[in-house]
């Protein structure tokens, strides 16, 4: 209708207002609700409707036949004694600490070599920062399946490489339930290099170089000025890196179910994998969103510290 | 300014000398090729299919393409069915997400605040947690092994995402460019398809991408929302594959290649966006 006015008459447009202004600025306002409201229901029914009914289904039984007969009835905190109990969750929690903690350093150190390596000027530069991205856009279930490969015991090509390297050349990567859990930890790590090096890559470009020039004429050496410009400079990217690093890695489920599958005996079993377990293996859904619970539970704690560093950034 | 001070700089011996400069190339190549190893050692499996459980030789004797005919023959429609997926998910997530970042930075109406930072949260929830929930809600309206309930759970994978990054470029739009195409009689959504979208292309290609990239790349949301194999992306199908050839790897690591290639051809053909959307999306 207003195109219609506006063509008849758009001279007379600006002055000819109508009646109620109240009821043209209701109008427009709802217009424009009009742009956001998809995002918001599509939001509150993929993101907020999970959280909230992840958390009632923790207080209630679901077996296998619950999808035949729709009956899952409130058991009170029968499937978070069930999950406290079981001495499987003890092991998870602590696999997914280890793992996270494992994966941020590596994943992080090597990350900021790569991306304080690559502030230098030297040819192909620019090709070779691109490349190294690529592990990190491939599946990471594609990545598991590859890895599982090379890190196999008896044809692996990891080992036949160490092995005419006289280091010894059999060890049990991904079969023995002392070593699977570093291993996944160190393809993890291999996962997570590029992510880190381009944003802290990113980072160190804002870093003014005069300081650099200004330390280098005080007579500053090379680790001097990494450690009093370059890091205090790159803080808040730093946090964020760790941050979202922390958030990708706690929940992690594809990887682990490509390389090890949770095994051998358990031994790189997460709360992800848990949580996959309990619902879709064994079907016991309340039992898995108590896990998910305590993970979002996890989530939210490291939240509030990327809300604080995001809000320390926009200043 | 900048270009005055770095010239007399360039000549330093730290960056200058050029002996270190190729020296530091030699080195860049080297942390090149351990990083891209497993992907190299990806596709020379992939081209020994007759090793099977044995060792794979360093270099390929020749073209054995028999692994990738095998891999086309049992991964060929799954890897259609990731593509349509992944369009699905992209369609689906930049239809809701661009009109609501441009409203999130342009209009001016309360609880924008809250829903921006509603979207930042959104990014926590681990996928498992909202597959968990989902199932249920999926059997309900038999959504469970169907081509819209996997492209919808995919789009969720992108649109907090791509809402941060493209408001964070039409907070740039100047209000008098969408004030003079409204004056000139364009309504609210015609402004927004030719004036607004137009000039945010760059981001609104940049979201597309990583939300394709993650929706192609999804495992989680295949795995627990199908229970048939109505519905099977190329990541289930070669961790399933996996299960069921174990002596195969020649034709698994096939399948493999072919699911890395669109990552591949993205990252050659449009590296400033994904450059562009790893820092934009995480720090803005």
């Amino acid at each position: 209708m207003s195109t219609t006015t506006a063509a008849a008459a758009p001279l007379t447009k600006k002055t000819a207002k109508p009646p109620n202004p109240a009821r043209v600025r209701r109008r427009r306002r709802l217009a424009q609700w009009g742009f956001i409201a998809p995002a918001v229901v599509f939001m509150a029914l993929f993101f907020g409707y999970p959280l909230v009914r992840n958390i009632v289904m923790s207080f209630q039984d679901y077996s296998p036949s619950t999808f035949f007969t729709g009956e899952s009835p409130f058991n009170g905190t029968d499937n978070w004694s069930k999950v406290f109990n079981d001495e499987l969750f003890g092991k998870a929690l602590w696999h997914t600490i280890l793992f996270t903690i494992g994966s941020l350093i590596g994943q992080f150190c090597i990350g900021l070599g790569l991306a304080v390596f690559f502030t230098r000027r030297f040819p192909l530069n620019g090709v070779l920062r691109s490349l190294i991205l690529l592990p990190w856009l491939v599946p990471m279930v594609v990545s598991g399946v590859v890895w599982r490969r090379i890190l196999d015991q008896d044809t692996g090509v990891l080992n036949s490489f160490l092995g005419t390297l006289g280091l010894g050349g059999d060890t049990p990567w991904l079969t023995s339930t002392n070593m699977a859990l570093i291993s996944v930890i160190l393809v993890n790590v291999w996962i997570g290099i590029p992510f880190n090096m381009v944003i802290l890559y990113g980072g160190l470009q804002e870093v003014p170089k005069e300081l650099y020039e200004a330390a280098s004429l005080d007579g500053a050496s090379a680790w001097r000025s990494f450690r009093s410009i370059t890091l205090p400079m790159l803080r808040p990217v730093i946090t964020v890196v760790l941050v979202l690093g922390f958030m990708s890695t706690v929940k992690i489920l594809d990887l682990i179910l490509a390389l090890t599958d949770g095994g051998p005996a358990d031994s790189t079993q997460t709360l992800g994998t848990l949580t996959y377990q309990n619902s879709f293996v064994q079907l016991d859904f309340g039992a898995g969103a108590v896990v998910g619970n305590i993970l979002i539970l996890i989530s939210a704690v490291f939240a509030v510290f990327y809300l604080r560093a995001n809000r320390n950034e926009g200043k | 300014m900048a270009s005055t001070v770095r010239t007399p700089a360039a000549p330093t011996p730290t960056t200058g000398r050029p002996k270190r400069r190729w020296g530091a190339m030699l080195f860049g190549v080297l942390v090149l090729c351990v990083m891209l190893f497993p992907l190299y050692w990806m596709v020379n499996t992939a081209l020994q299919p007759e090793s099977g459980l044995l060792e794979v030789d360093p270099v390929p004797h020749g073209l054995d393409l028999s692994g990738f005919r095998s891999a086309l023959t049992d991964q060929g429609g799954n890897l259609l069915t990731s593509l349509a997926v992944a369009l699905g998910a992209v369609v689906i997530c930049l239809a809701i997400s661009a009109p609501a970042a441009y409203g999130l930075a342009q209009f001016k109406l309360r609880g924008t605040r809250t829903i921006v930072f509603g979207t930042l949260i959104t990014q926590m929830v681990p996928g498992i947690v909202i597959a968990n929930a989902l199932y249920s809600a999926y059997v309900d309206l038999g959504l469970v092994n169907s081509y819209a309930g996997l492209m919808l759970a995919d789009a969720s994978l992108g649109i907090p995402f791509a809402i941060v990054l493209m408001r964070s470029f039409m907070v740039a739009i100047p209000r008098e460019v969408i004030e003079a195409a409204e004056v000139d009689g364009a309504g609210r959504f015609r402004t927004f398809v030719r004036v607004v979208l137009p000039m945010s292309r760059n981001s609104l290609i940049t979201a597309g991408l990583f939300s394709f990239l993650y929706a192609w790349s999804d495992f989680m949301f295949a795995l627990t929302l199908n229970t048939t194999d109505d519905v099977k992306p190329i990541t289930l199908g070669i961790y399933q594959y996996i299960g069921a050839h174990v002596g195969d790897w020649g034709s698994v690591m096939a399948a493999s290649v072919l699911s890395a290639v669109p990552a591949a051809v993205l990252l050659v053909l449009s590296q400033k966006y994904i450059a562009a959307g790893i820092t934009g999306g995480s720090v803005k």
